[in-house]
C-alpha cells in the first residue's frame, strides 16, 4: 500500500494524495459538500495538477465500481439462471471450507439440502457430473442445481 | 389589498421599476463577469458609479432603503465568512500560520497606512486604508482557485491558511477601528478599545465553547426555520454589538464562527443566495455615493498603491508557499492570486464613511479594489509565464 498524505484545506475540505507504483502522483479533494475532485499531478511542476475531474457523489460511486470495488464481482457472482422453482448456481469451495478435501458422498449435500452438484470447475478444467467419490479441493467452484433455499443452505454448508 | 397598494401611490411603483431595472442590470453584469471568469464586485462598483450622484443615469429611489439593504449585506457577508471555517480550522491556523500571517500584516498594512499619512489624512483614515490594503478577498480567491482547478495544488493550503489568519486578525482589527472611530479623546478611545476587545474575547470564547449547543438547537428545525433564525440571530447580535460600539459586522462574523457541524454547511447553502442579493446592494450603494469626479482625483494614488501592495502581496504569497516547499511556479501562483482585494476592503472603507477623510477613502478603496481584483485574476491565470523559461 502506498503512503497516503492528508492535507486540510480550510473552508474547502480535505485532500488526500499518494504516488503510484509508476511514480505518478494522484490525489482526491473531498469537498465538504460531498463533491470530490480526482487530481493528477504533472511531472514537470509537481505542485500543480494537470487534470481535475469533478465528481458528484453518484459519479464517485460509479467510478469506484469501475475501478474494481466490491460491487462488480458481487453482481457477477449472483447471476443465476432460474427455471421454475429450480435454480442453477456457482458455489465456491473456499480454503477454510469444512468440506475442502472431503468427498461429495461425505458431504451428504443432496440428503441435507436437496441440491445436486452437476459439475465442478477446477482451474481451467471442468469436471462434468462428478461421482460421489469425487474429492472437493479448496478453490473449486461447484455448479449446483436445487431450490433457491436449498442452494443458499448448500452455500452455507460449504462456507462460501 | 389592491387599494392598500394603490394608497402607497406612484412612489412605490416608481421605486419598483427603478430597483427592478437596476437588479436586471446587475444580473447582466454578474453573467458577464462569470463568462470572463472574474468576480462581479468591480462591475457592481462601476454600476453604482453609473447610477449614483453625478453618474449618467442617477436613481432617485430613497437612499435610506438601499443603505439599509447594504448594511444587511455587510452583516451577511461577514456571517458567511465566519461560516466558512470550522473552529478546528481556526485553531489549526493559529498553530501553524502565525509567521506568514505576521509578514502579511506587516508587508501589506504598512504601505496603506503610510499612503494615508502621505495624503495628509487623520490617523483613523490612514489606519483604515492600511486595512483595505491588508486583507485579500477570500471570495475572489475561492472563486479563482476553483475556476482554475487549483484546489488540489500544493500551494493552495498556504493560500487558504493565510486567508484564515487574515479573518482571525479582522476579529481584533475591526472592533479596534470601530472604537477608534467612535471615541473622541485618546483616553476615551483606549477605554472603548479595551471594552470592545474584551467583548470580542468573551463572545469568541462562548462561541468556540458553546457554539455546539447553538448548532444542534438550530439543526433540528426545517430549512425555513433555520434561515429565519439565522437571519434573526445575525441581525440581533450585530445590533447589540453595534450598541457596544464593537461594530455590527464583527457580531455577525462571530455568529458564523459559532456554528459548527452539519448545520454549518446547511446554513452556508441557505444564506448564500440571500447574501448575494444584499451584498450586491451593498457594493452598489458603496459606489453610489462616490462622485465620479473624486474617483478620477484618486486615480494616481490608487494605481501607485495597487502597484506597491501588489508587489508586497506577491512577496507574502511567495514566502508562504516557499515555507511549504513549493517550487517557483507554485510560489508565483500563490503570490498573484493573493493580490485580489475585494469585499472586506470595501467593508472597511465603508466603516470610515463618517471619518474626516471618509469621502476620499471611499473613492480610493473603490479604485483600488477595481484594480486589484481584476489584475489579480488576469495575472494568476498566466502566473507561470512570469517565470523565466528554463
Amino acid at each position: 500500500m502506498p503512503q497516503v498524505t492528508e492535507t486540510h484545506l480550510p473552508g474547502v475540505g480535505v485532500r488526500h494524495d499518494f504516488t503510484t507504483a509508476r511514480g505518478e502522483r494522484v490525489g482526491v479533494v473531498f469537498h465538504r459538500s460531498g463533491r470530490r475532485e480526482l487530481l493528477l499531478y504533472g511531472r514537470e511542476d509537481p505542485d500543480a495538477c494537470l487534470t481535475a475531474l469533478h465528481l458528484s457523489p453518484d459519479d464517485t460511486r460509479t467510478l469506484a465500481e469501475l475501478l474494481g470495488a466490491t460491487q462488480v464481482s458481487e453482481v457477477l457472482a449472483t447471476v443465476q439462471q432460474r427455471l421454475e422453482g429450480v435454480a442453477l448456481d456457482w458455489v465456491n469451495v473456499p480454503a477454510g471450507s469444512p468440506f475442502a478435501g472431503s468427498t461429495i458422498r461425505r458431504g451428504q449435500f443432496r440428503t441435507q439440502t436437496g441440491v445436486s452438484i452437476v459439475a465442478v470447475i477446477r482451474g481451467d478444467a471442468t469436471v462434468p457430473a462428478p461421482g460421489p467419490d469425487f474429492e472437493l479441493q479448496p478453490g473449486d467452484v461447484t455448479v449446483a442445481v436445487g431450490t433457491p433455499e436449498g442452494l443458499s443452505e448448500f452455500a452455507d454448508l460449504l462456507g462460501a | 389589498m389592491t387599494f392598500l397598494f394603490a394608497a402607497a401611490g406612484g412612489d412605490a411603483a416608481l421605486a419598483f421599476i427603478e430597483l427592478g431595472a437596476v437588479a436586471i442590470g446587475l444580473a447582466v453584469l454578474a453573467r458577464l463577469a462569470g463568462r470572463w471568469g472574474i468576480t462581479a464586485i468591480p462591475f457592481y462598483l462601476l454600476a453604482g458609479l453609473a447610477v449614483g450622484e453625478g453618474g449618467f443615469a442617477p436613481l432617485d429611489v430613497s437612499s435610506d432603503f438601499i443603505s439599509l439593504a447594504g448594511d444587511i449585506g455587510v452583516l451577511l457577508l461577514l456571517l458567511t465568512l465566519g461560516l466558512e471555517y470550522t473552529s478546528d480550522e481556526l485553531r489549526q491556523g493559529l498553530r501553524t500560520g502565525v509567521a506568514p500571517g505576521l509578514l502579511d500584516a506587516a508587508a501589506n498594512f504598512t504601505p496603506g497606512f503610510l499612503a494615508g499619512v502621505v495624503l495628509g489624512w487623520e490617523v483613523e483614515g490612514a489606519l483604515l486604508l492600511g486595512g483595505v490594503c491588508w486583507v485579500s478577498s477570500s471570495g475572489v480567491i475561492a472563486k479563482v482557485l476553483s475556476d482554475l482547478d487549483r484546489l488540489g495544488n500544493r500551494e493552495t493550503p498556504a493560500i487558504l491558511n493565510l486567508l484564515v489568519m487574515e479573518d482571525l486578525a479582522m476579529a481584533a482589527y475591526l472592533p479596534v477601528m470601530a472604537a477608534l472611530l467612535a471615541g473622541t479623546g485618546v483616553a476615551d478611545a483606549a477605554l472603548t478599545v479595551g471594552i470592545s476587545l474584551a467583548a470580542v474575547a468573551v463572545i469568541l470564547t462562548l462561541a468556540l465553547r458553546w457554539g455546539q449547543g447553538l448548532s444542534s438547537l438550530l439543526a433540528r428545525g426545517s430549512d425555513e426555520a433555520l434561515l429565519l433564525s439565522l437571519f434573526g440571530i445575525t441581525l440581533l447580535v450585530g445590533g447589540l454589538a453595534e450598541q457596544l460600539q464593537v461594530s455590527a459586522a464583527i457580531g455577525a462574523f462571530l455568529v458564523g464562527l459559532a456554528l459548527s457541524g452539519p448545520v454549518q454547511a446547511r446554513a452556508g447553502a441557505l444564506i448564500e443566495p440571500l447574501r448575494d442579493l444584499f451584498a450586491a446592494t451593498f457594493f452598489l450603494f458603496f459606489s453610489f455615493q462616490i462622485r465620479p469626479g473624486s474617483l478620477v482625483a484618486v486615480a494616481v494614488p490608487a494605481l501607485l498603491l495597487a502597484a506597491v501592495t501588489g508587489g508586497t502581496k506577491l512577496a507574502t504569497g511567495w514566502f508562504a508557499a516557499r515555507r511549504m516547499g513549493v517550487a517557483l511556479h507554485g510560489r508565483l501562483r500563490a503570490g498573484t492570486v493573493l493580490i485580489a482585494r475585494g469585499e472586506f476592503s470595501i467593508v472597511l472603507a465603508s466603516l470610515g464613511a463618517a471619518a474626516a477623510d471618509g469621502e476620499e477613502l471611499r473613492a480610493l478603496a473603490a479604485g483600488y479594489v477595481l484594480l486589484t481584483a481584476t489584475t489579480a485574476t488576469l495575472l494568476t491565470k498566466h502566473a507561470e509565464r512570469l517565470a523565466p523559461a528554463r
